[in-house]
């Protein structure tokens, strides 16, 4: 059918084409009127603060119309790239996205894997389902749980070590630079382990036993199985998920670190976002701020491209 | 079930069943512990919490620290705003992916094409924050309730996930429907919205959710505003007013001791603010999973 609308298409002047396109709408008028009023909608929340990059090359006065600004060129990005601030927040940014990505992916298709081996349904159903808890759970609550677990006066982290002998005297997890990374990427696996693996048990579940059958006649024990037929049953959703992430690698977000961090981890805890929102919006400097903005969207863009010309490469298929 | 744990006899595949069984209970206890702690707390007597050592039960029990949460006289304030944006912000949420997805699982219709790539963009590209608070401001939405609805009416998301839902229905449902001289927005009314009802339940969760846990946008936008405050960042500011925060933020002692509430007092509101969630999820889990595994499929 749809080959047949099209040679008819070519074969029509402009004039009965755009009969055609309105008769065409006119009788979908209701689908028109159930979307367009919700794309207005992402336009004005989603495409308009696009324009607002025009800042980044401006010295941005708020309350000046569009043409009486004064444009600076990329005085801006060059700022950016002096700033020595700018540097120790990238580290702190790449380095806690490339921990996330290692371990918020390695954690939940071991779990997935070790969930599946269980045979008692009802520990499985009951361990899977205290395993989504926290992730419905605000970073909110999750860096008060984490600060309460890690604090130096009665918490349970500390008194647990103190009383096992391990530490003489409680250690002040929270007041160190050195950790910051480690905790917040540990409080992201607490907080998104069971979630994130609900898409690893699915793929599990599509495994065909027979595979497993024949493995067994085979005489391969149940760590084989695991790692000959259920981890290669998989492969294909961890390929995809891994480079649906890395896209989103630089753009981490800002509330685990704005929660969780202290003035005395500053150096550690800052990221892209949190600089922009202290450097840029907090001081006024909204022009610099979108410089900061920019520079994070296009870094994400640029490796979600890479990231999908490298699996168009291995698997000769698109995600987007 | 018995026979084959049994059956499986050699050395190695019984230690890997001790192991296995040995990891799945230290999940339960690492992802437990701390919400039955926090809880233990909460039901504890403040001054006594001070002494240290408790662990998951409370070791002079009261109610009193839950009943000192109403002297905290924002919190009723927020408890109200969180409660009606979850409802208003769902309600919308729900009625707008599902709109959208119907529109764009109907092969037929010429826009199809274009609205997806518009919606599917947003996923990847964001103008930031800078360009998004300035909008708001724009707007006129700085100080009031509407900016916690409108922002986030359409998530593409969602959207995808109730489309590659309705694409799993019959078509035969919509085109004898047709025949019988409905128009499209019955068809979406008296059939899609009734078969959807399980996809449309896993985005009302993600959506509710989301909502109830939100507390960047009441510190960015509505800060200034006390009536206007929400629940999660009331807690914010309990929680914040730790020992090693409060070292910068007061500038002397006794602002210090104005500012910090007792432990157990902090654990009763985390608990108040957590509860509700915690009573919800479970009953949603069929939907949600199901939910999840569609959009990864799809998008």
């Amino acid at each position: 059918m749809e080959a047949a609308t099209w040679t008819e298409k070519k074969t029509m002047t402009r004039k009965e084409r755009t009969g055609r396109f309105f008769r065409n709408a006119v009788r979908s008028r209701w689908l028109y009127a159930m979307s367009l009023p919700f794309v207005v909608w992402v336009f004005i929340f989603h495409y308009l603060p696009l324009w607002g990059w025009t800042m980044a090359f401006q010295r941005y006065r708020p309350g000046r119309p569009f043409f009486e600004q004064e444009w600076v060129g990329l005085e801006h990005f060059r700022a950016l790239f002096r700033d020595e601030l700018f540097y120790q927040v990238l580290r702190n940014t790449l380095a806690m996205s490339v921990m996330g990505l290692v371990a918020g992916f390695v954690v939940p298709i071991f779990f997935a894997l070790m969930l599946n081996e269980i045979r008692l349904m009802f520990y499985k159903r009951f361990v899977q389902t205290v395993s989504y808890l926290p992730h419905f759970v605000s970073w909110v609550v999750v860096a008060g749980i984490v600060t309460k677990m890690l604090s130096t006066d009665g918490g349970p982290v500390n008194e647990l070590l103190v009383g096992l002998g391990i530490l003489d005297e409680p250690y002040p997890f929270m007041a160190k630079g050195k950790l910051f990374w480690i905790i917040v990427t540990l409080a992201d696996v607490w907080k998104e382990t069971g979630w994130n693996a609900i898409i690893y048990l699915a793929a599990i579940s599509g495994i065909g036993p027979e595979l497993y059958e024949a493995a067994r006649v085979d005489g391969a024990n149940r760590i084989q199985q695991m790692w000959h037929i259920t981890l290669p049953g998989i492969r294909t959703t961890i390929i995809v998920l891994l480079i649906m992430s890395i896209g989103h690698l630089i753009s981490i977000g800002f509330e685990k670190q704005f929660l969780l961090g202290n003035n005395l981890v500053r150096e550690y805890s800052q990221v892209l976002d949190l600089y922009a929102l202290n450097y840029g919006l907090g001081m006024g400097r909204f022009s610099f701020g979108t410089a900061i903005n920019i520079f994070n969207s296009v870094v994400s863009v640029i490796l979600l491209l890479a990231a999908n010309g490298i699996f168009k490469r291995v698997t000769k298929e698109s995600i987007m | 079930m018995g026979n084959r744990l049994l059956r499986s006899s050699t050395v190695s595949d019984r230690l890997f069943d001790a192991f296995v069984y040995a990891y799945a209970a230290f999940v339960l206890v690492i992802t437990l512990y701390p919400f039955l702690h926090v809880a233990a707390i909460s039901l504890n007597d403040s001054i006594d919490t001070v002494r240290g050592g408790i662990t998951i039960y409370p070791r002079k029990f009261t109610l009193k620290n839950y009943e000192m949460i109403f002297s905290y006289q924002h919190l009723g304030t927020g408890f109200r705003n969180s409660a009606l944006r979850t409802l208003i912000g769902t309600v919308l949420g729900v009625i707008s992916s599902s709109m959208l997805a119907y529109t764009l699982s109907r092969k037929d219709f010429q826009g199809r094409r274009f609205v997806s790539v518009f919606l599917a963009l947003t996923m990847y590209v964001s103008g930031g924050l800078i360009p998004f608070f300035l909008l708001i401001r724009e707007l006129h939405l700085i100080n009031t309730f509407a900016v916690y609805i409108l922002p986030g009416i359409v998530s593409a998301f969602n959207v995808f996930v109730v489309r590659s839902f309705i694409d799993g229905l019959p078509y035969a449902l919509q085109e004898s429907a047709k025949i019988d001289g409905a128009n499209d927005f019955t068809i979406y009314w008296r059939i899609i919205l009734p078969l959807t009802k399980p996809a449309l339940a896993t985005i009302a969760l993600f959506v509710a959710v989301g909502h109830w846990n939100s507390w960047f946008d009441t510190y960015l936008f509505n800060s200034q505003a006390e009536h206007l405050t929400t629940l999660q960042y009331e807690l914010m500011k309990v929680l914040q007013s730790t020992q090693s925060n409060v070292d910068y933020r007061a500038r002397n002692m006794n602002e210090v001791m104005a500012h910090i509430s007792p432990e157990s007092v902090k654990m009763a509101i985390t608990m108040v603010v957590t509860l509700p969630i915690l009573f919800v999820y479970p009953f949603l889990q069929r939907y949600f999973v199901k939910g999840m595994t569609l959009g990864a499929v799809k998008s």
